[in-house]
């Protein structure tokens, strides 16, 4: 990639604006704590859930509830961020629908909506 | 516990499975064994491979947005090689200013990803076969994707306990590999949305939603996701509508589950 080239060659000139080249591999103290404080409660989010269900003994009607999940996740991931973008957006995702059920190849569909994302901004 | 110490050693087969075969299952995740081994580590890493070079598009932003921030290098890899997750890690960066808001970012953190519990406990299923170590040490490695991609695999019938374990390990490099490149490329790239790196945290849901879909069954629950998350991205901060569209489904699901 040419963009990364640039950066390090700014880096080696000095010309980054902000830091000298030394900052780039520092370790704040209290920004390691913060992340060390991110990574405890987002660890707890991931075990928190099953570790709640394994002491529960659930019910059919309770494991068909959890059973939709995956599906209501990702499409309640999805709607707000459709929602509050344009047709450049709505017609990339209709590509990536359409490539993924006549490929079900992820990455053709993948590469096909990023593509398409750029092309139809363009447009737009 | 250090969730990562798992990594390393996966179980025979077999050898947590058996005792727990509840009387009335019926269900298909109840009739079928479940192994944690190396085959389901492979698999799962392969698989996932085509969706981390995905995401890596995504770390790459996450560095940019990391290094506009004022992270050095380091600090950003060490984000994403112990937080490992995505929307809630550029959030957090987006808060970062001088002096630090130090409650803000750790409260948000934990806020965006709440939505892990109920993906954790919806693999409850398969993974009640296996050990304490096995589930967390794999949880540790769950994000958005990965889980996404070890759902549809269980659900299938494979049996392979580890999945998620392989195909998070996939992530993971690629993840703070990207991040690292990202910080890097930070300074050129400028704006993101130039090369549709924005758009394919968006792509990859859609194509993960085609593949969940489960015909009719799927309809009603996802138009209340879809329902319910839309009008609360309007009204609350944060990203508490991904938390909610999820229990408003499940919630309705229950309730219907006689008829």
């Amino acid at each position: 990639m040419t963009g990364e080239g640039l950066a390090l060659e700014s880096l080696l000139d000095g010309t980054l604006p902000s830091e000298p080249l030394l900052a780039t591999f520092s370790l704040d103290p209290l920004v390691v704590a913060v992340i060390l404080a991110m990574t405890a409660v987002t660890v707890l989010t991931k075990i928190g859930g099953i570790w709640l269900v394994r002491r529960v003994e659930l019910s059919e009607r309770l494991e068909a509830g959890l059973n939709v999940l995956p599906g209501a996740i990702v499409i309640a991931v999805l709607g707000p961020e459709l929602a509050a973008g344009g047709p450049a957006e709505w017609g990339a995702a209709g590509l990536v629908l359409v490539v993924m059920w006549r490929t079900e190849s992820i990455l053709l569909a993948l590469c096909t909506g990023v593509v398409a994302v750029v092309a139809f901004r363009g447009l737009v | 516990m250090d969730p990562e110490s798992d990594e390393g050693t996966p179980r025979e087969p077999g050898g947590t499975d058996g005792g727990e075969e509840p009387p009335d299952s019926s269900r298909a995740p109840d009739r079928e064994p479940v192994a944690f081994d190396w085959e389901g580590i492979r698999v799962g890493f392969l698989t996932c491979i085509p969706v981390a070079l995905g995401v890596a598009g995504y770390g790459i932003a996450f560095g940019v947005v990391a290094n506009q921030a004022g992270l050095s290098v380091a600090e950003a890899a060490l984000m994403s090689a112990t937080v490992l997750a995505g929307a809630s890690q550029i959030i957090a960066v987006e808060l970062w200013s001088n002096p630090l808001p130090v409650a803000a970012i750790v409260f948000t953190t934990f806020a965006v990803n709440l939505r892990y519990s109920l993906m954790g406990a919806a693999l409850q299923p398969w993974f009640r076969r296996l050990s304490p170590p096995q589930i967390y040490g794999s949880l540790f490695f769950m994000a958005d994707e990965n889980w996404a991609l070890t759902m549809r695999d269980l659900k299938s019938g494979s049996g392979r306990g580890a999945f998620l374990l392989g195909s998070g390990i996939a992530l993971w490099l690629f993840w703070v590999v990207s991040t690292i490149l990202g910080v890097f490329a930070g300074e050129s790239v400028g704006d993101p949305s130039r090369y549709g790196f924005d758009f394919i945290l968006v792509a990859v849901f859609v194509a993960l939603a085609a593949e969940l879909w489960e015909g009719r069954p799927s309809l009603v629950p996802w138009v209340v996701a879809l329902g319910t998350s839309v009008v609360a991205a309007d009204l609350l901060p944060g990203r508490w509508y991904i938390l909610l569209g999820g229990l408003a489904a499940a919630a309705v699901e229950v309730i219907r589950y006689d008829r």
